[in-house]
């Protein structure tokens, strides 16, 4: 195998496990003994819990143990924030495991039942009385900073107070003074203005959440299999929470089905999961249904955002400035105060030059399911109001939208661009990626077809977005900076055996991504074995590194080069005990493709498979050498890496109904050196799909009361094949400087692109009909409702 | 009260008394052992839990194993033909028509049941025929050529 | 989710059903369960016994009786799509059924248990009631039949009795009429936001003597129309406003225009709304699919 490996879209390894369904996912782990937990939640969404009557649910068929708020006190210790913004003023208000006095959202735990039986369970559940004093709800985070708002929270962690439900104000600012900018721009140019609603989305992975706890009594050892994107923070955590010693804990997340970030937070119900194993002595599980998945699983974005943009009349921008409100629902999550901050404020520039600008970010508790990170976090939240404030700036000018971005893009660079939220991107190259998009879409020719115009009723839009991204997390002492209570490196472990084969063993945490695969190419590459001799080892914290997570496009990026480097190390190793066994100097060693050589001398070579042999063996070392080939690498990123890209959407909207179809979307994406293309393209697809639901589709609602109306797969659409044109993806490859392999990131750049290019490609099929804003989803009703308005104005 | 069926499941069959709330899905995963049939929701909308009764697809959530008595069940593990894939298995596996993997089971079925249909289906009769299965990981796009795929090779093989 | 715990009984025949029925006040009847399943699950029912009549094999099967279809009680949606029987005489019934849920439902879900259910936003009710169908049900007192538009009563409910069954259901024939169901589809649930059914003929006017000592030429019109509205109201809706614009009009864009637009008056004011489509905007684009679904009977017709 040589290093053609590295761009080959080989077929994943993971796959054959996964189409015959022998692959174990959480819910399919039975141990012996085991009993099953159902978590009794809340039907109110703010109320007072004056009385709690459970013993018709003890005595029930099956009925091990019902355990109430009062029941865990001392056993399990309020749910941490992990994310603590400085200079934000944070208000981390408690977060206990089971509510007590106060529920907060449809879906606050406030019994959990153990049974026999998950039937058992259920039947227990509706035998338990709960007596509620209802109290005033608000869903809306930018009324639930309001004056006369509902108080969620008495007190914050610390005895404070939480005046307007504000658990912080972040500000980020800079460049030149962004209050002039506008004074200037509404004397002498232009100013757009626009509220933005990015709606509560549901992530909807399709393996609902779950945790099976095996606590042994003898040793006090506890396992805790759960569905996680980041199994050694779920470790760490849990072992705050349950109090079982880090040491004493190991956290396995088996096969996963999908994340997009609802599976980096820990949750109440693991922890209340690992509590019962360990009070009753053993195994239990507890797997969430879907509807409780709506319930009390974290949604993503859910924010109001009042945005404007200053620019010169020839489209040139100078200042941006904006309000968020960022709903945080009932409790800070795991992550959540830096997703609309940090993961979105520093990345407000985008692709652009923006010469000043400034944002205020207020998080806010609300009495909905806690907001946490989803496909893009923040990303999508910057990408959608820059791109819309651009397309709408060129619709003021009567620009093309493509010309403007063309007047604002940050020219090509290829080794660091400092830009005002004092990021520095690593490489990029916006306009070239825009005309390459263009050209291959025919964009003038579809125009062309766009002024032919409308035909039964139905109107042609394009839309365009281009995006630059924030991945690779991240630099540790950044981490520190930003109050990210952690570190963001990722470890790897290579360990070769006598026969040349090679185990991996990676802390971070795929699922579903592919790695497998990805990561055997990046060994096979560094060092000449065949990728099917390697075995990745990944998801149990009992015998991988550390690390810490897969989320925010990191895990190629930031775990790769750990693996990387690490087989780098051995490749170093290697050729020393070459040479000496090919009774050469080191400095006289050459390596190609697996095997070591003495420079000009390609018969004197041993191979990689030699070297395992021998230095397992250890029978011929040099002096000094030890024995085995094995290296760790615990890799630091010393910058973020920033892939890019620019995306195309067509639609047709019918003006009769109000109804809009996706006829077509071209993805140009550059996440640097693909090292397997088709993994590469099925993750761009996924993400597309993911934004293009948030455009058309998705969107949790709540009622006045803040029960959620969309509590289903019933209610809360998600997109489905038959609601879908064939997507056309193109990249191009633009190294990033600092990286070992030169690689970026892939996983969320569809989704970052993605709504914005539809929102845009909608706004422009119904602009000339006088629409100016439609709030997401683009349901038929809404787009309707806007074209008879637009008519009767 | 307790009834008892009999099943055949991939060739085997298990006989149980069970309640007669029991969904078939459950009687999968509990009684015959075998964890591929997945449930992904509580309202017969993701098709996660799709398998075989008596050839003909159906979502084993909304059927109670009672109803199944009697029937020819096929789930994931009995596609194959021992170590030979079945040519959607070989399909999806060739043209990346899965990520996560937990909706595969029943997208295969799916899949299946839309081949039995269907011999050669355009992409757009591809796309009607998995509306009842929701995957969040792909885009539709690899699983749609997996599809294609796999019908040219059933169609090949036919010849 | 998991249901709550029940009796299950099966019945081998209607009339061991309908013994059941009197035995077990309350409990509820199962075919293909794709109605039932989900309720119980949800525990918005929790009945004390379940009467599973999906193995009564005088309930299955479609056939052509006289001038007319009778399709047993227990054909599921996917036989009804694909059969040439419905596809003959009553297309719209066909393409109807081939428009529930999806594929695997289709072929669980039965036309007795979906009619029985009389769930608004289900297709077939609508498409029945365009084509003049009737309901037929055994009970404590025998067999009688009850036409569609006497049988749906609300949201929900029906005149069906505590211990009557649905045996089957008899379509008149639209052979030589074209008919055509056209639907707006909730994107989450698949149920009809708006589902419309029409049946159409396409004949002549004129041309006899009379006419001609008039010198009146033979005029091409609509005849027979049949046209009924659902998923926005608590029960499908003839619309006979709409059915009046067509009979003895010429089949034009502006004859199926005009009919189209009188749909609003026919569907009335109790409206059906939610989340993601209000009543009122259900009301307004109605007329929009009335006319389409005009258009594609019309396209059939003759």
């Amino acid at each position: 195998m040589s290093s053609r490996i590295f761009g080959s879209g080989i077929r994943r390894r993971e796959d054959p496990r996964l189409i015959t369904g022998s692959a174990t996912y959480t819910h399919d782990i039975v141990l012996p003994g085991m009993a099953h937990a159902a978590m009794l939640r809340s039907s109110h969404a703010h109320a007072r819990i004056t009385r709690i009557d459970t013993e018709k649910a003890r005595v029930a068929p099956g009925v091990v143990a019902v355990y109430t708020g009062a029941d865990i006190e001392g056993g399990l210790q309020p749910m941490p924030c992990a994310w603590l913004l400085p200079d934000s003023e944070l208000k981390v208000a408690p977060y206990p495991c089971i509510a007590r006095d106060v529920v907060r959202y449809t879906g606050d735990i406030v019994a959990v039942v153990v049974a026999e039986t998950p039937y058992q369970a259920q039947d227990a559940l509706d035998l338990i009385e709960v007596h509620y004093d209802p109290l005033p709800t608000v869903i809306d985070p930018e009324q639930a900073a309001g004056a006369d708002a509902p108080k969620l929270h008495a007190k914050d962690i610390n005895g404070e107070d939480i005046p307007g439900n504000q658990a912080f104000h972040w500000v980020v600012a800079g460049g030149g003074d962004v209050d002039a900018a506008f004074s200037e721009a509404a004397a002498n140019g232009v100013v757009i203005k626009e509220r933005i609603l990015q709606q509560r989305l549901i992530p909807n992975a399709m393996e609902p959440r779950g945790a099976v706890a095996q606590y042994n009594r003898a040793t006090g050892e506890l396992t805790l299999w759960n569905t996680t994107q980041n199994p050694h923070i779920v470790r760490f955590l849990c072992s705050v929470v349950t109090g079982v010693p880090e040491d004493k804990l190991r956290v396995i997340a088996p096969e996963v089905g999908g994340g997009f970030g609802s599976k980096i937070a820990a949750y109440p119900a693991d922890f209340i999961t690992v509590f019962c194993s360990k009070t009753l002595g053993r195994p239990v599980k507890w797997i969430e249904t879907r509807s409780e998945n709506y319930q009390a699983t974290t949604h993503g974005r859910d924010h109001v955002q009042d945005v404007e943009l200053a620019a010169t009349k020839d489209g040139k921008i100078t200042g941006l400035r904006c309000t968020v409100h960022a709903g945080m629902g009932a409790y800070l999550s795991t992550a959540a105060p830096g997703i609309p901050t940090i993961l979105h404020g520093l990345m407000l520039s985008g692709c652009y030059t923006i010469p000043a600008l400034k944002e205020d970010v207020y998080g806010v508790y609300t009495n909905g399911v806690p907001v946490e990170a989803y496909r893009g976090a923040g990303r999508p939240e910057a990408t959608f109001m820059l791109e819309r404030l651009i397309d709408m700036l060129a619709g003021e000018l009567d620009m093309d939208p493509a010309d403007v971005r063309r007047k604002n893009f940050i020219p090509k660079f290829d080794d660091g661009h400092e830009v005002v939220t004092t990021l520095n991107y690593d490489s990029g190259d916006y306009p070239g990626a825009l005309e390459k998009l263009l050209e291959h879409t025919g964009y003038q020719a579809l125009r062309e077809k766009q002024k032919a115009g409308p035909s039964n009723g139905r109107r042609l839009g394009l839309g365009l977005s281009s995006y630059v991204e924030i991945c690779g997390l991240g630099p540790s002492q950044v981490a520190g900076a930003i109050g990210f209570q952690g570190g963001l490196w990722e470890s790897a472990i290579v360990r070769f055996h006598p026969t040349g084969k090679v185990h991996v063993f990676i802390g971070a945490s795929p699922h579903g991504q592919g790695e497998e695969t990805t990561f055997a190419q990046i060994v096979a590459a560094e060092i000449g074995v065949d990728a099917g001799d390697v075995k990745i080892f990944h998801g149990d914290t009992d015998s991988t590194p550390m690390g810490w997570g897969t989320y925010g496009s990191r895990t190629t990026a930031v775990g790769g080069a750990a693996l990387a480097l690490a087989v780098r190390k051995i490749r170093d190793k290697a050729k020393v005990l070459a040479a000496h066994l090919l009774e050469a100097s080191v400095e006289d060693m050459d390596y190609e493709d697996g095997k070591f050589f003495v420079k000009g001398s390609p018969d004197k070579a041993k191979t990689i498979q030699d070297i395992a042999l021998m230095a397992n063996v250890a029978w011929n070392m040099p002096e000094g050498m030890e024995a085995g080939l094995e290296a760790t690498t615990f890799y630091d990123p010393p910058n973020f890496v920033f892939p890019y890209g620019a995306h195309l959407a067509v639609v047709e909207v019918d003006t009769n109904t109000g109804h809009v179809e996706l006829t077509g979307y071209t993805a140009l994406d550059d996440c640097g050196p693909q090292i397997n293309p088709t993994i590469v393209e099925g993750q761009v697809h996924g993400g597309i799909v993911q934004g293009v639901g948030q455009a058309l589709w998705e969107g949790a609602a709540y009622d006045e009361s803040g029960q959620l109306v969309t509590g289903s797969m019933l209610d809360y659409a998600l997109p489905r094949a038959d609601g879908l044109p064939n997507l056309d993806v193109i990249s191009t490859v633009t190294r990033s400087p600092h990286h070992p392999l030169g690689v970026k990131g892939i996983g969320e750049a569809g989704t970052i692109a993605s709504t914005a290019a539809v929102y845009n490609a909608v706004m422009d099929a119904l602009r000339p009909l006088g629409v100016k804003r439609v709030d997401m989803p683009f349901t038929p009703e809404r787009v309707w409702r806007a074209i008879q308005e637009a008519k009767g104005s | 009260m307790k009834v008892p069926v009999r099943i055949t499941v991939n060739g085997r069959l298990i006989e149980r008394e069970v309640e007669p709330r029991l969904l078939l899905v459950h009687f999968l995963r509990v009684f015959a052992e075998l964890t591929g049939t997945k449930v992904g929701c509580d309202t017969s909308q993701c098709g996660s839990c799709t398998v075989l009764i008596d050839g003909v697809s159906a979502k084993s959530c909304t059927t109670l194993a009672v109803q199944a008595d009697g029937a020819d069940v096929t789930t994931i593990e009995g596609l194959a033909d021992g170590e030979k894939l079945h040519a959607l298995q070989e399909s999806f596996w060739n043209k990346h028509g899965l990520q996560c993997g937990f909706c595969t089971p029943g997208m295969i079925l799916a899949s299946h049941e839309l081949l039995r249909t269907n011999a050669s289906p355009s992409d757009d009769e591809i796309r009607h025929g998995l509306e009842g299965n929701i995957c969040r990981c792909t885009g539709y796009q690899n699983i749609v050529r997996a599809v294609r795929d796999a019908a040219g090779t059933v169609a090949a093989a036919d010849k | 989710m998991f249901a709550a715990d029940f009796e299950y009984y099966r019945a081998g025949s209607v009339a061991e059903a309908g013994q059941l029925l009197a035995a077990h006040p309350g409990a509820k009847l199962l075919a293909g369960g794709h109605s039932l399943i989900p309720l119980l699950k949800l525990r918005l029912a929790a009945p004390a016994a379940v009467i599973d009549i999906g193995r009564i094999a005088e309930l299955r099967g479609i056939s052509t009786d006289g001038d007319g279809l009778r399709i047993g009680a227990l054909a599921t949606h996917a036989e009804i799509a694909a059969s040439d029987a419905v596809r003959e005489h009553a297309a719209a019934l066909a393409e109807a059924a081939g428009q529930i849920g999806d594929p695997a439902v289709r072929n669980r879900g039965t036309i007795g248990g979906n009619v029985a259910h009389a769930d608004p936003a289900s297709d077939l009710p609508t498409v029945l009631a365009a084509l003049g169908a009737t309901v037929t049900v055994a009970g404590s007192g025998g067999e009688r039949s009850i036409a569609v538009g006497d049988f749906f009563t609300g949201v929900m409910t029906t005149s069906l009795g505590e211990n009557d069954l649905l045996t089957s259901i008899r379509v008149p024939s639209a052979a030589g009429r074209g008919t055509a169901y056209v639907k707006f589809s909730h994107p989450a649930s698949r149920y009809a936001v708006i589902g419309v059914a029409v049946s159409l003929g396409i004949g002549t006017k004129g041309g006899g003597w009379i006419s001609k000592i008039k010198g009146e030429q033979k005029e091409t019109v609509c005849t027979e129309a049949a046209v009924a509205v659902g998923g926005l109201v608590p029960t499908p809706v003839r619309c006979g406003a709409v059915e009046a614009a067509l009979n003895d009009q010429p089949p034009t864009a502006e004859t199926f225009a005009a009919a189209a637009a009188a749909a609003s008056g026919d569907i009335g004011d109790d409206l059906l709304g939610d989340v993601f489509a209000s009543g009122e905007y259900r009301k307004a684009v109605a007329p929009v699919y009335v006319r389409r679904a005009i258009e594609a009977a019309a396209g059939r017709a003759g």
